[in-house]
């Protein structure tokens, strides 16, 4: 049985501005007497003690490298110790966004194939690896959407999102300026009458995720790009499902204009707590001259900053984006190599599967069977029990589960959307299944009251809501 | 049970209407949908709203759900107790937790008789 650690530990600020004994190691200083400050409020604790605080907080906190986290849409997928290792060596952490291009040709020349690799994924002509997360790619690329169309002096000032799109989509889309068209499905898949209801002159674009959130791959994306772009509107595709159809299909195959990767998802950078993120943004040929400045050039002799783009949006990050998640993303490409790739989204989409296969049978899942990488269950029927899905989520956590994503997509009722990832074994996948039929057994005081085995209790939304702690001078 | 004494929407908004001023609440049905509602994102009083249009937000601790307006015209009251008591809703949904009172500007139409949205929920 999981039983999550628990202790009362304080705040190194609460343990005390000076311990008395135990293990201090020494620090050389070369500052100058003058500039030296005699008090300095911060607490000197021993080192045995500032370990046990960091291990402790560490057994009350969950991840991946706790155990399983079928968290959907977020491909919480195991990031490898050797990519972590490669980036905490001094000739990448230690480097400066201001050093002398000669200096930093090994960076560079990384920067520049993780361009090629991801540009020759998506089908696209060419990529920025500027943007720290797929949101900020999302709002670079409806930016370049909108000064291409703006260049040519049309006025569109449109955006039409399905209802399964992630909630960052519309978002995005009314950052840039634009208003918000939403369409609803069909079947659990875009509706072409109600796409083309909705396409006019106004459209600068439709941004699509394939396959969706509900996992299913969108079958008529070659007949829908053709409508979006016989309306004089770009189609753009949100990378957060790439993870299932990488190097099976691209996007610029089914007729995608703009994409942005989630390096963070499917190229197994560490994201939640371990982030930061990286959304770089691939576009096709014709919409290379609007990338931000600068991208990573190449001139047979040596890599270089590309400021020379005659459309440029601008910059959209300081400096060059998060370049040791880059250099995460670009080892994992190389290790894997191309049939490596093309065998995480197979596994993805298996293990995805027999989890869906085993559970679908005694939880009700709306739409066809057959799903990608994630799958979408409803926990409507238990409500007759008087059992919500939230509660199902906070049951699983005594199991010594991370939840999987609840409550979205919103057109499935009580939506459990699960992400098993194709790193996790059958034995995993097996005992998770187990786990959860189990719940689905519990009498309902049982999983109302969960969870019990964590750290903390089940939190008082309502309150968190309500009275946000965002700081910890706030706390009581 | 949903009140005899209003019209409602496929939405889950409901209209009380007395001369020319039509009270917006959410139904029974949606707040229990919703779950604890935590936020209400009210409109400003005066501005002119049409049918179909966005009236405001309601933000549970489940999901942010748009309001939309059964009505055309002007918003000539908003109910203030629910920027500190958003739960008002969740608790009276059809008294204290109403949302605005909207001052028509042409029939409304469109709604559901109680026995129709009694219906409609079953089929749900």
């Amino acid at each position: 049985m999981y039983r999550q650690a628990c202790y009362d530990e304080p705040l190194l600020s609460e343990i005390g501005e000076r311990e008395e004994s135990g293990y201090f190691p020494g620090a050389e200083v070369n500052i100058p007497n003058k500039l030296e400050r005699k008090n300095l409020r911060i607490p000197q604790i021993s080192e045995n003690r500032v370990v046990r605080h960091f291990i402790r907080l560490s057994q009350m906190n969950y991840g991946v490298d706790t155990g399983f986290y079928p968290l959907g849409s977020c491909t919480m997928k195991y990031n490898p110790k050797y990519s972590e290792e490669i980036a905490s060596w001094e000739k990448s952490s230690e480097l400066h966004p201001y050093q002398d291009e000669r200096t930093v040709q090994g960076a560079l020349r990384i920067m520049y194939e993780l361009q090629e690799y991801l540009a020759n994924i998506g089908g696209m002509g060419a990529v920025t690896l500027q943007p720290a997360a797929g949101a900020h790619g999302e709002f670079a690329g409806l930016r370049i959407i909108r000064a291409y169309h703006e260049l040519k002096g049309e006025d569109r000032d449109e955006v039409i999102v399905p209802d399964s799109a992630h909630g960052t989509n519309p978002a995005s889309a009314a950052m840039n300026g634009y208003k918000v068209i939403e369409i609803e499905s069909r079947n659990g898949t875009v509706d072409l009458d109600a796409l083309e209801a909705a396409l006019s002159e106004r459209t600068s674009a439709f941004m699509l995720t394939n396959p969706n959130t509900l996992g299913i791959f969108e079958e008529d994306v070659v007949k829908i790009a053709e409508m979006v772009h016989d309306a004089g509107a770009l189609l753009y595709y949100d990378g957060a499902n790439l993870n299932a159809i990488m190097g099976k299909t691209s996007p610029r195959k089914m007729g995608f204009d703009v994409m942005h990767f989630n390096l963070h998802k499917t190229f197994s950078t560490p994201h939640g707590g371990g982030g930061p993120g990286s959304g770089p943004v691939g576009v096709v040929e014709k919409l290379r001259d609007f990338l931000p400045v600068p991208i990573v050039g190449y001139d047979g002799e040596r890599y270089f900053f590309d400021y020379n783009i005659p459309y440029s949006i601008g910059k959209v990050r300081a400096y060059y984006g998060n370049f040791t998640v880059l250099l995460k993303a670009w080892l994992y490409i190389r290790r894997l190599g191309g049939k490596g790739l093309v065998e995480a989204s197979e596994m993805a989409v298996l293990n995805s599967n027999y989890l869906r296969a085993v559970l679908s049978k005694h939880i009700e899942m709306p739409y066809r069977p057959l799903r990608k990488h994630e799958f979408v269950l409803s926990g409507e029927e238990l409500k007759k029990k008087g059992i919500r899905t939230l509660d199902i989520a906070k049951r699983l956590l005594d199991y010594g589960y991370h939840a999987p994503t609840i409550y979205f997509p919103l057109l499935v009722r009580e939506a459990l959307m699960i992400e098993p990832t194709e790193t996790e074994s059958k034995d995993e996948l097996d005992a998770f299944a187990g786990a959860f039929l189990k719940i689905l057994e519990e009498d309902t005081e049982t999983v109302k009251s969960a969870p019990g085995n964590t750290a903390v209790k089940r939190v008082d939304d309502v309150r968190a809501a309500k009275n946000p702690v965002l700081s910890w001078k706030d706390i009581g | 049970m949903n009140p005899e004494d209003r019209v409602y929407t496929k939405d889950h908004e409901w209209a009380k209407i007395k001369g020319n001023i039509a009270t917006i609440g959410i139904t029974d049905y949606a707040q229990k949908e919703m779950t604890d509602i935590v936020y209400v994102e009210l409109p400003n009083k005066g501005i002119l709203i049409e049918a179909g249009d966005v009236l405001c937000t309601v933000e549970s601790v489940k999901n942010a759900s748009d309001v939309f307006s059964p009505v055309s015209g002007k918003v000539v009251g908003v109910n203030k107790d629910l920027e500190e008591e958003p739960e008002l809703i969740n608790k009276d949904p059809y008294g204290k937790g109403w949302i605005v009172k909207i001052e028509m500007s042409e029939e409304p139409k469109g709604f559901m008789s109680p026995k129709e949205y009694e219906e409609y929920l079953k089929s749900l």
